[in-house]
């Protein structure tokens, strides 16, 4: 594996790019659109991946920060504070140069916040949130962890749903672009935006960023925390005899998945420019479990190849009205058939359990 | 607030805690003999109430709802033996996501067959606008039924467990397994016609509330939420308890109309239910002892 | 005198009606190897867990060298430098041999979260330590062929081994195993006590709590006898041989089997 991993890692660069050529030699550039959300998504799944099956803590709740992410920098970056222009806080923010002004196509003046600094404070929020719900949650196991995460997805939910400042059931659109980047001379900026001439730009940064996270959480299980966290998964007793602070290690790492599922967010929304209640939706919670099972929960190349791979065809429509259906069939066939992902099933176990399955319960205890 | 209203709140408080003590129930029972929360418990609500709707086109309501809570314990005990039975002493984390998956399949499968839009079974006696009153409450008589329900489900419930063979075999599997297991008793049976008949539980709460609340084809995962913080309240595996805590789940929820805008009504019930996992997650009647043997 | 490493005072635990443990007071001096020995019920274990913080006591103080750790969770107390064994073993599922000994390294490591992210290059030479120590570890108890193997698949005596290294490569300074010879056979028995008395010899001082009463009597230094939760006897091995007490109890416990 140690080995290994950097060549992965050439090969999964080497493929992307490999992608975006062919895209465009064979003319279907229209797909590079749901590779990048597709990206995006994945990086969701990859954090979940660390939390659900390298630390065995299951979270029915990812959505929500993902949409705290999306949502606060869509908010903080679209809604004019014009009106509190005097105000000390917005005087103070204009100070530290975290504003900026323009004008809407209406001529109007707009006053909102930096979309770097919006990001930033997604990201704190997000990290914050986790932080402070990780705390009790985190002391909860199995069914109880799996709705207390649930109910914490619901209500952000629900505010997304009935906060006018969220746009209500209409959320927010107009998100304008985030420049990562300003262009240097002939080097133009990097921005994450919709722009349709921007689209193999936006490719690359967004499965830049997916590669970058997915580099950190390899080494991350590679390393003394990661062998702390498969011990609380293996047995939460002997990793705290051996000196593993479980509480702290479960906390810490919550507080990571929230982060990528955050930042995925907040790049996903300036993406598509706006972002709506479905996102904190308990479906999509459930949809980024399901692509951490079908991957081989302890997996991540599985959750990487899975995430990227089915979320890109739910968002080319491949499964039509049935698409909500199809990711719950398959969290079921996979638990029921391959609870280590389809990646690393071997013929006779599957063989084996499809044969019980037929057996129904018939050979009784 | 006046006299009236605060009654007129106390009794609406305690026909929906009432609706959400029958969902707990249910979660209940199918806890007690397995271990097993199942996610789905809210798909049953909303089948029973769906297929009771459907029914009533071809015979009277009475055998409509019947119809429905029979077809839905067929589905019940389906689910167990496709999904559930051969299993070999699977995780709890499979089987979290197995009955998740499950609840997914249930909701998207009546979208399917019954659309999207927002049905209701008749009121049972009289309609919408029929009111009687008793003191300074109006009431409509589907309130009555509810709790009339309510109050047949938990007798039955107790004299089922307490005093009938079956009963009393279901319970020795929920206390011990395999010593149940040596007595031979079908343990398997058992989990089976745990699942049924917690989804013919289900699927009555689902008929008699349907009036009040109307069904949906996702009205499940709510009420699943509602139920489960109920039965948790009430300390889980305890019927009595989820009664009680039914009652006060939605009389707390009730009053919160009155300072909290209608849209973060569930957020209430989650934020109790988050607190009470905090700090009683063996609920308010239940006994820290007992708990801690089980699996949280 | 030699230090005291570890030293129960008055502890008592109950458990709802049930005192399970009762007023049980005694040493552990460092550089010994003691034992706990008692019929089945006890307390022994609860004990145990009273000692590494999995439970805390209803009542008295634990002092191991010189802080009193009653209260404190087990991986603090396990950071303080005290190990421990289980009785009915618990492996870390689905790690190998190699890295659940690894992780008996955390400890005397340091590399965090960020550190661990970002590979830093500090970080290579500690894991190459944390591998080479562990490695030497599973060669002292004769299981470095399986390194490799995922180490809840290995028999039941190289899962002990593995329990051990694991334990051994925190480098404690108190050992605390939990019936080490429990479903092993003769030989490998022997092999325990040898092994048990060479960790002793490596400074390592180790409180064991066992039912095979060859062994005890064979590797120990002093013998505390416990018998529903209370003790009744701490000596030599030879004293404890003819204890009248300890002979009643050992020999009634069959009497009171029947009943």
């Amino acid at each position: 594996m140690k080995y290994t991993k950097p060549r992965a890692i050439l090969c999964l660069a080497g493929l992307v790019i490999a992608v975006q050529v062919l895209t465009r030699v064979t003319g279907t550039q229209y797909y590079l659109t749901q590779l990048t959300m597709a990206a995006y998504y994945a990086l969701v799944v990859i954090g979940l991946t660390v939390l659900m099956g390298y630390a065995g803590q299951i979270s029915i709740g990812h959505a929500g920060f993902f949409a705290i992410g999306g949502y606060l920098s869509a908010a903080l970056t679209t809604h004019n504070l014009v009106l509190f222009a005097d105000r000390p806080l917005v005087l103070l923010l204009d100070r530290i140069g975290i504003l900026v002004r323009g004008q809407d196509i209406y001529g109007e003046h707009l006053i909102t916040v930096a979309p770097w600094a919006a990001c930033l404070l997604a990201l704190v929020a997000a990290a914050t949130i986790a932080f402070l719900l990780g705390i009790p949650v985190l002391k909860l196991k199995g069914h109880y962890l799996a709705m207390a995460t649930l109910g914490f997805g619901t209500i952000i939910y629900r505010i997304a749903l009935a906060t006018d400042y969220f746009g209500e059931a209409d959320g927010i659109s107009e998100v304008p672009g985030f420049t990562l980047l300003p262009g240097i001379g002939p080097v133009p900026p990097l921005v994450v935006n919709g722009d349709f001439g921007n689209r193999v730009q936006n490719y690359y940064i967004a499965w830049g960023v997916l590669i970058i996270g997915m580099v950190l959480l390899l080494n991350l299980i590679d390393s003394r925390i990661g062998r702390a966290l498969r011990s609380i998964h293996g047995s939460e007793e002997a990793a705290e005899a051996v000196g593993v602070d479980t509480a702290r290690c479960k906390l810490q790492v919550f507080v990571l998945s929230a982060v990528y599922a955050a930042l995925a967010g907040v790049l996903l929304t300036h993406y598509n420019g706006g972002l709506g209640p479905s996102e904190a939706s308990v479906m999509k919670s459930v949809r980024y479990v399901a692509l951490v099972a079908v991957g081989g929960m302890a997996n991540l190349w599985g959750a990487l190849v899975m995430g990227v791979g089915l979320t890109f065809l739910s968002l080319r429509g491949v499964f039509g009205s049935f698409d909500d259906a199809v990711f719950g069939a398959i969290l079921i066939l996979v638990m029921l058939f391959a609870p280590d992902g389809i990646l690393g099933l071997q013929f006779h176990t599957l063989a084996a359990r499809l044969k019980r399955f037929g057996a129904g319960g018939s050979h009784d205890a | 607030m006046t006299a009236d209203l605060f009654f007129q709140y106390l009794f609406a408080g305690i026909t929906y805690g009432i609706m959400y003590a029958i969902v707990a129930i249910g979660f209940n029972i199918i806890y007690n003999t397995t271990g097993i929360i199942n996610f789905a418990q809210g798909e049953f609500v909303m089948l029973g109430g769906m297929i009771a709707i459907s029914l009533l086109h071809v015979m009277p309501l009475w055998l409509a709802i019947a119809g429905a809570v029979v077809l839905t314990m067929l589905v019940g005990a389906l689910i167990e033996i496709l999904f559930i039975r051969w299993l070999d002493n699977p995780s709890v984390l499979r089987m979290i996501i197995i009955t998740i998956g499950l609840s997914i399949l249930i909701r998207e499968a009546a979208l399917h067959v019954w659309g999207e839009s927002i049905r209701s079974l008749p009121y049972f006696y009289g309609n919408e606008i029929t009111t009687i009153t008793l003191g300074p409450v109006r009431l409509s008589p589907q309130v009555l039924w509810v709790i009339g329900v309510c109050g047949v489900v938990v007798l039955l419930l107790s004299v089922f467990f307490k005093g009938t063979p079956l009963g009393r075999e279901m319970r020795a599997c929920a206390a011990n397994r395999r010593a149940a297991i040596l007595c031979g008793i079908n343990a398997r049976n058992m989990v089976t016609f745990s699942f049924m008949l917690s989804a013919g539980i289900g699927a009555l709460a689902g008929c008699v509330m349907s009036p009040i609340t109307y069904t949906q084809y996702d009205s499940g995962t709510p009420l699943a939420i509602k139920g489960f913080t109920v039965a948790i309240l009430g300390g889980l595996g305890n019927s009595m308890g989820a009664v009680a805590a039914g009652i006060l789940l939605g009389i707390i929820e009730a009053y919160s109309i009155s300072f909290v805008p209608l849209a973060f009504q569930d957020a209430i019930s989650i934020t109790i239910l988050l607190i009470i996992l905090f700090v009683r997650p063996h609920g308010l009647f239940g006994s820290g002892e007992t708990a801690r043997l089980k699996e949280f | 005198m030699v230090p005291t490493m570890l030293e129960l005072k008055n502890v008592n635990k109950y458990f709802g009606g049930l005192h399970a443990v009762s007023d049980v007071s005694f040493r552990v001096e460092q550089g010994t190897i003691k034992a706990v020995i008692g019929p089945n019920g006890a307390g022994k274990t609860t004990l145990f867990n009273l000692i590494a913080g999995n439970l805390v006591p209803s009542a008295g103080t634990i002092i191991f060298q010189g802080r009193e750790i009653q209260g404190m969770k087990p991986h603090r107390i396990a950071a303080l430098g005290m190990a421990r064994t289980f009785q009915n073993i618990k492996l870390f599922h689905g790690m190998t041999a190699l890295d659940s000994v690894m992780v008996g390294r955390h400890v005397r490591s340091r590399a965090g979260f960020l550190a661990g992210m970002f590979h830093l290059p500090w970080t290579w030479r500690e894991e190459r330590e944390i591998r080479d120590r562990a490695m030497e570890l599973l060669e002292l108890l004769d299981i470095a062929g399986f390194a490799d193997v995922e180490a809840t698949s290995l028999a039941f005596g190289q899962q002990r081994s593995v329990e051990m290294a694991r334990a051994l490569a925190m480098e404690p300074k108190l050992l605390l195993l939990d019936e080490p010879a429990a479903g092993l056979n003769i030989y490998e028995t022997a092999e325990v006590a040898r092994l048990i008395t060479r960790i002793r010899d490596m400074g390592i001082t180790v409180l064991l709590v066992e039912h095979d009463m060859s062994l005890v009597m064979d590797i120990s230094d002093e013998i505390v006898v416990l018998s529903f939760g209370e003790k009744i006897a701490e000596d030599v091995p030879a004293a404890i041989q003819n204890h009248p007490e300890v002979i009643r109890i050992y020999l009634g416990e069959d009497e009171e089997a029947v009943v």
